[in-house]
C-alpha cells in the first residue's frame, strides 16, 4: 500500500464556487443586519427609530425582489453552493420567501410605536437613566416611564432591529443548510439573538427578563444535544453532509447505535427550537414573557426555520432508514398533540394558551414531516405558511387589547370583548377558527394537505388521533370566542387601542392570508410542491 | 344562461343578504331580510321548474363544475337530484316564516337584530351549499361552514344557558366532521390508488365504490356514519340536540331542528350509501338497532320532559329514528318515504317549535306545568298547536302520514322485526303529544304562567281569570295576531296539501331514489317503484 500525498497540501486553497444569485436574499438579510449595527453606532438617538424601520423594510423588501428575481429563472431540482454547504432548491426559495413575509409582518409588529407609546421595548439605558430609573431596577415607575424629559417624545432601544434581522439571516441559513455543521452554525445565528429579544420587553420586565434566561439555558442545552448529536453522527458517516450521512446508514455493515443515538440528540435539539411536546417546556413562559411582537416574531419564523431544517434532516439524511425512527417520532408527535390540546384547556393566559396551542400545531406538522413523500414536503411548507400568518396576526390582535397596565392577556379580561370593539372581535374570532382549522380558513387547507400526506405514507391512526386533538383543541379557541362574544362586558375591562399603520398592516396581511390561502390556495400549494430537496 | 347557474345563484343569494342585512338598523334590517329570503323563496321556484324540465339521464341535475384546488383534486361542483331539491324547497319555506315568526323577537339585551337576521340567511346559504354540492370535499367545507352561525345564533341570542348549549353544540359537531375528515382523507387517498388520480368528484367515487374491498370501506363508512349520526342524532350521540334545541332561539331552533339536523339523514341516503355500498349492508343491522332505540327511547323521554322546547327535542329524535330506519332498509319505498320523512319532519316539527314559541312569548316560562286551558284564552295558538301536534304523530290525513307509512311499508320486507319494534313508536307519540296537548290546552285555565299573563293585564286584575276568560277578555294572554296567523298559514297548508296530494313531491324524489337503489346494488324486495 502506497501512500500519497495528497495533492490539495500542495496546490494553495481554491475558494469554492458561489452561486451570489442564488444566496443574495440571504445575504441582503444579514447586510442589512450589519448596517443596523451601524445605524445604532452612528446616528443620534432620534433618527434612529426612523432609519431602522425604512431600512428593515428595505431590506426585507430588496430581498424579497432577488429572491423573487432568483426563483423566476431557478430549475425544479436546485443547485448546491458554498461547496455544498447550501442547498438553494424549491423547499428553500419558499421557505425563504415565508420567512421574508412573516419577517416583514414580525418587523412591522416591533416597528409599531402607537399601541405602546414609543414601542412595545424597553426604552434606552441613557433615557431609563435621565428619567431616574438605574439601568438595573425592574418593574418600578420610572422604568415604565418612557421618557428622558418631560417634553421628549417617547424612545425604545432601537436594537431590536438589527437583532431581528440577525435572527432572520440564520433562520434563512438555517433551512438552506446542506450539511449539519452549516446547520448548527445557523442555529447559533438565529438562537443568541432571539435569547436577547426575549428580555426586552418594556412591561413586567421581571417576566421579560426570567423568559429570556429560560429560553438561553434550555435553548444552550438544546444547542449542546445538537452538537452531541452531529458528533455522533459524525463518528458514524465520516461526514456531516447529509447525502453522506444517508449513503452511509444505508450500504454500511457498521453498527447502528452510533446513528440513531446521532438521530436522537439531533431531533432533540430540533425538536427543542420548533417548541414540539415533550421539549416544548420553555414555550408557554417565553412566549408569555417575550414582548408580544418578539412572541409572534419567534411563534411564525421559528416555527418555519425549525420544521425546515427538520424537513431536511428527516428526508434527505434519514430518508432511507425511516421504517426505524418513525415509531419514536410517532410517539413525539402524539406527546406533542396531547399535551397542547389538553394542557391547553387548563390555560388562563391568552398567550400561554396561544403557546400550548402551537405546541399541538408542532405535533401536526411533524406528521407531514415524517411523511418522508413529495406531498409530505409541500403538505408541510404549506402549513408553516399558513400557521404563521395566521399566528402573527393573533398576536398583533393580543397586543391591541389593553388596559393600564399593559396588555390584558388574562382570559376574564376578554369577556364582553365584542361589544366594546366589535372590529377586534370578529377578527380575532376569525383568526382562532383558522387556528381550530374550519373550513374557509388556511388553517383547514392546511391540515388536510398534511393529514392527507400522512395518511397516503401509512400513518391513519395518526392522523385519527390529530383529528381528536384538533377537536380537543378547538374548545379552547372556541373559549376566547365565548368570552368575547357571549359574556358581557366587566365594568373596567380593557379596550381596543386604535392601531397604528404598522400594526394594521401586519393585522391586515395576516386575516388576508388566512382567508386567501383558505378558499383560493392554489398558487401557494404548486408553489410549495414545486420540486424536492436538492442532494 | 347555464342552468348551474341558478344554484350558484341561490347558493349566494342570502349570502349577499347576510352582508347587506347586518350593518342595518333593526326596522330595516327585518324588511330586507325578509325580502332577501322571499327572492330566495322565488328563485328556488325557478330551481325546482328547471329540474323538472332538466330532468335527463345523468345523476345530477343543474350542474356546475369549476376546478377548485387541483393539488387535492376538488372542484366547486354544485348539482342537485330530487331528494337534494325538496331540501332546498324546505329550507326556502322555511327561512321566510322563520323570519316572520322572529319578527318581534325578544333578544337577550344589547344584541342587535340584524345581526340575528344576518346570521339566519348566512345560515341558509350554508345550507343550500351542503345539499347542492356535488364534491365530497366541498361537501365538508359547507357542513363544518354551516356550524359557525348556528353556533353565534345559540351563543349570543339564546335562551339563559345559552354558553353551555353553544359550546356543546359546537364540541359535538366538530368532533363529527374532524372524524369524519379522516375518512374524506381516507377516502381521496383511495381514490388515488383505484383511479389513478386523487378525486373528490362524487359521481367517480360513486363509481369507485364496489372496487373497494370490504374492511377499508367499513372504515371510510364508520367516519361518516359517525359524523351523521352526531348531526341526525341518532340515539348514544344525541345529547347535544335538547340543549342546543331548548337554548336556541325559536327561529334557529326550527332551523336547527327541521333542516340542520337533516344533513345527517341526508348524508346517510347521499354519502354513506352510495360510496360504501358494501359496508352500508354490512353494518346495517347496527345502524338499525339504533334507530329504533331512538324511536322509542325518544318518544319515552319526550313524555317525561317538563320543558316544552327539549319535549319537541326528544320527539324529533324518535322520529330521526323512523329516518334513519327506512335508509337502512334498502327499499326504494323506504328510501322516498324517508326522503319525504325529512321534508314533512321538517314543516311538522318546524311548526311545533314556533307554536311552542308563540307559547312560551305569551307565557314567558318554557315549562308544561305552568300552562293550562290556553284553549279558552286563545284558540287559534291551541288549534295551531293540535295540528302541529296531529301531524307528529302522523295522522292520516296530514303529512307525515304519508311518509311513515312509506317507511314502514318498505322496510317491512326486509327488516319485518326491527319495523315491528318501531311501530310501537307511532303509539307512544299519539301519547306524548296528546298528553302534552291536554295538560296544556284543555281544561280550566291554570298553570303559574297563564294565570300570571292574565292577571297582569290591566283591568281584569281583580277579576278571577277563568271568569275573565269566560268574557273573552284575554288582553294579558292574546290569541294569535295577524302576523302569527301568517306565520302559521303556510305550515298549515303544507301539512294538509301534502297529506292528501304528496304527488308532485314524491314524483320528484323517485327516480332519485331508485337510482340510489342501484348504486346500492340491490334489488328492490317486493313492489318497490322499479322503473
Amino acid at each position: 500500500m502506497t501512500y500519497e500525498v495528497p495533492t490539495t497540501l500542495a496546490q494553495a486553497i481554491e475558494p469554492p464556487a458561489i452561486d451570489y444569485a442564488a444566496i443574495m436574499p440571504l445575504l441582503v438579510v444579514l447586510g442589512t443586519a450589519c448596517v443596523g449595527v451601524l445605524i445604532e453606532a452612528f446616528l443620534p438617538r432620534h433618527q434612529r427609530w426612523p432609519a431602522q424601520v425604512a431600512l428593515s423594510v428595505a431590506g426585507i423588501a430588496v430581498a424579497g425582489l432577488t429572491l423573487g428575481l432568483y426563483a423566476g429563472g431557478a430549475g425544479a431540482e436546485g443547485v448546491l453552493t458554498l461547496a455544498g454547504a447550501v442547498a438553494v432548491d424549491r423547499p428553500t426559495l419558499f421557505m425563504w420567501g415565508a420567512l421574508l413575509a412573516l419577517g416583514l409582518a414580525s418587523v412591522l409588529l416591533i416597528a409599531d410605536r402607537s399601541v405602546e407609546p414609543g414601542g412595545a421595548f424597553i426604552s434606552s439605558a441613557v433615557a431609563r437613566a435621565a428619567a431616574g430609573g438605574g439601568p438595573g431596577t425592574s418593574g418600578t415607575a420610572a422604568d415604565d416611564r418612557d421618557y428622558g424629559s418631560p417634553d421628549q417624545a417617547p424612545t425604545m432601544q432601537t436594537e431590536v432591529f438589527p437583532f431581528a434581522f440577525f435572527a432572520l439571516g440564520g433562520m434563512m441559513a438555517f433551512v438552506s443548510a446542506n450539511d449539519l455543521l452549516t446547520m448548527f452554525i445557523a442555529l447559533e445565528v438565529l438562537s443568541l439573538p432571539l435569547y436577547l429579544m426575549c428580555g426586552l420587553a418594556r412591561r413586567r420586565r421581571l417576566l421579560s427578563q426570567e423568559a429570556a434566561v429560560k429560553y438561553f439555558l434550555l435553548g444552550a442545552f438544546a444547542s449542546a444535544f445538537f452538537l452531541y448529536g452531529l458528533a455522533l453522527i459524525y463518528g458514524y458517516a465520516g461526514s456531516v453532509r447529509f447525502s453522506d450521512i444517508a449513503e452511509a446508514s444505508v450500504g454500511s455493515a457498521r453498527s447502528d447505535a452510533l446513528l440513531f443515538a446521532g438521530l436522537a440528540l439531533l431531533v432533540v435539539g430540533l425538536m427543542f427550537k420548533a417548541s414540539v411536546g415533550p421539549f416544548h417546556t420553555w414555550t408557554p413562559d417565553v412566549y408569555q414573557g417575550a414582548p408580544t411582537p418578539v412572541t409572534a416574531f419567534m411563534a411564525a419564523c421559528t416555527k418555519v426555520a425549525a420544521f425546515g431544517g427538520i424537513l431536511r434532516v428527516l428526508h434527505e439524511a434519514f430518508g432511507d432508514t425511516r421504517w426505524e425512527w418513525r415509531g419514536v417520532l410517532w410517539a413525539v408527535a402524539i406527546a406533542s398533540m396531547v399535551i397542547g390540546a389538553v394542557i391547553g384547556l387548563t390555560q388562563t393566559d391568552i398567550k400561554r394558551m396561544v403557546a400550548y396551542s402551537s405546541v399541538a400545531h408542532a405535533g401536526f406538522l411533524l406528521l407531514g414531516a415524517m411523511a418522508i413523500t413529495p406531498e409530505g414536503i409541500s403538505g408541510t411548507l404549506f402549513y408553516l405558511l399558513a400557521y404563521g400568518f395566521n399566528t402573527i396576526a393573533i398576536f398583533a390582535v393580543i397586543s391591541l387589547v389593553r388596559d393600564a397596565d399593559g396588555e390584558a392577556s388574562h382570559l376574564s379580561q376578554w369577556a364582553g370583548l365584542a361589544k366594546r370593539s366589535p372590529v377586534a372581535a370578529y377578527t380575532m374570532a376569525f383568526l382562532l377558527l383558522g387556528l381550530a382549522g374550519i373550513p374557509l380558513t388556511s388553517g383547514f387547507t392546511a391540515k388536510f394537505a398534511v393529514f392527507s400526506a400522512a395518511l397516503a405514507d401509512g400513518m391513519a391512526p395518526l392522523v385519527v388521533i390529530a383529528l381528536i386533538a384538533s377537536a380537543i383543541a378547538a374548545f379552547f379557541y372556541l373559549r376566547v370566542i365565548v368570552l368575547m362574544f357571549f359574556n358581557e362586558p366587566a365594568p373596567d375591562g380593557p379596550a381596543v387601542t386604535i392601531p397604528g399603520a404598522f400594526t394594521t398592516a401586519a393585522i391586515t396581511l395576516g386575516v388576508l392570508f388566512t382567508l386567501l390561502l383558505g378558499i383560493l390556495p392554489t398558487p401557494a400549494l404548486e408553489w410549495a410542491a414545486g420540486g424536492v430537496f436538492v442532494s | 344562461m347555464n342552468s348551474g347557474l341558478l344554484l350558484l345563484a341561490l347558493l349566494l343569494l342570502p349570502m349577499v343578504g347576510a352582508a347587506v342585512v347586518a350593518p342595518l338598523g333593526a326596522a330595516t334590517a327585518r324588511v330586507v331580510a325578509l325580502g332577501f329570503s322571499l327572492a330566495s323563496l322565488a328563485l328556488t321556484v325557478v330551481v325546482w321548474f328547471a329540474y323538472l324540465g332538466a330532468r335527463s339521464e345523468s345523476r345530477f341535475a343543474l350542474e356546475l363544475s369549476v376546478p377548485w384546488i387541483p393539488a387535492f383534486g376538488t372542484s366547486f361542483a354544485l348539482g342537485i337530484d330530487g331528494i337534494a331539491l325538496v331540501m332546498l324547497g324546505l329550507i326556502a319555506v322555511l327561512v321566510p316564516i322563520v323570519m316572520l315568526f322572529s319578527w318581534e323577537e325578544k333578544l337577550p339585551e344589547g344584541r342587535s337584530v340584524a345581526g340575528f337576521f344576518a346570521l339566519l340567511l348566512a345560515t341558509q346559504s350554508l345550507l343550500v351549499g351542503v345539499f347542492a354540492a356535488t364534491d365530497v370535499f366541498l361537501f365538508y367545507v359547507f357542513f363544518e361552514a354551516m356550524l359557525v352561525p348556528m353556533y353565534f345564533m345559540i351563543g349570543r341570542f339564546g335562551g339563559p344557558r345559552r354558553q353551555y348549549a353553544a359550546v356543546k353544540f359546537f364540541l359535538y359537531s366538530l368532533l363529527g366532521g374532524l372524524i369524519m375528515l379522516a375518512s374524506v382523507i381516507g377516502l381521496f387517498v383511495v381514490s388515488g390508488t383505484e383511479l389513478g388520480a386523487g378525486t373528490f368528484t362524487w359521481v367517480e367515487l360513486q363509481r369507485m365504490a364496489a372496487g373497494v374491498d370490504e374492511t377499508t370501506q367499513i372504515w371510510l363508512f364508520l367516519g361518516f356514519f359517525l359524523a351523521f349520526a352526531i348531526k341526525a342524532p341518532l340515539v348514544p350521540f344525541h345529547t347535544w340536540l335538547p340543549d342546543a334545541g331548548a337554548e336556541a332561539p325559536v327561529g334557529a331552533g326550527v332551523l336547527l331542528v327541521g333542516v340542520l339536523d337533516k344533513v345527517g339523514t341526508f348524508g346517510f341516503l347521499r354519502y354513506c350509501l352510495p360510496l360504501f355500498p358494501l359496508a352500508s349492508q354490512r353494518l346495517a343491522p347496527l345502524v338499525l338497532t339504533l334507530a329504533v332505540i331512538g324511536v322509542l327511547y325518544g318518544a319515552l323521554l319526550a313524555v317525561g320532559q317538563t320543558d316544552m322546547k327539549r319535549f319537541v327535542a326528544y320527539t324529533s329524535i324518535a322520529h330521526f329514528g323512523f329516518i334513519a330506519l327506512g335508509i337502512f332498509s334498502f327499499s326504494s319505498q323506504a328510501f322516498a318515504g324517508a326522503t319525504l320523512y325529512m321534508v314533512n319532519h321538517g314543516i311538522s316539527t318546524g311548526m311545533l317549535f314556533i307554536v311552542v314559541g308563540l307559547l312560551i312569548a305569551r307565557g314567558g316560562s318554557r315549562l308544561i306545568g305552568d300552562y293550562g286551558g290556553v284553549h279558552k284564552l286563545a284558540p287559534l295558538l291551541a288549534g295551531s298547536f293540535l295540528i302541529a301536534g296531529l301531524s307528529s304523530l302522523a295522522l292520516p290525513g296530514t303529512n307525515s302520514f304519508v311518509s311513515e307509512f312509506l317507511v314502514l311499508v318498505g322496510s317491512y320486507p326486509r327488516q319485518p322485526v326491527f319495523t315491528i319494534l318501531a311501530t310501537v313508536g307511532i303509539i307512544f307519540a299519539a301519547l306524548y303529544v296528546l298528553w302534552v296537548y291536554q295538560q296544556v290546552m284543555q281544561g280550566p285555565v291554570r298553570g303559574a304562567a297563564v294565570l300570571a299573563a292574565v292577571s297582569t293585564s290591566g283591568p281584569g286584575t281583580m277579576l278571577d281569570p277563568s271568569v275573565e276568560a269566560a268574557r273573552g277578555g284575554s288582553s294579558g294572554f292574546p290569541d294569535l295576531s295577524r302576523r302569527e296567523i301568517a306565520v302559521v298559514t303556510p305550515l298549515i297548508v303544507l301539512i294538509l296539501v301534502l297529506g292528501f296530494f304528496p304527488g308532485p313531491v314524491l314524483d320528484v324524489i323517485t327516480p332519485s331514489v331508485v337510482a340510489t337503489m342501484n348504486e346500492v346494488g340491490l334489488a328492490d324486495p317486493v313492489g318497490g317503484f322499479a322503473p
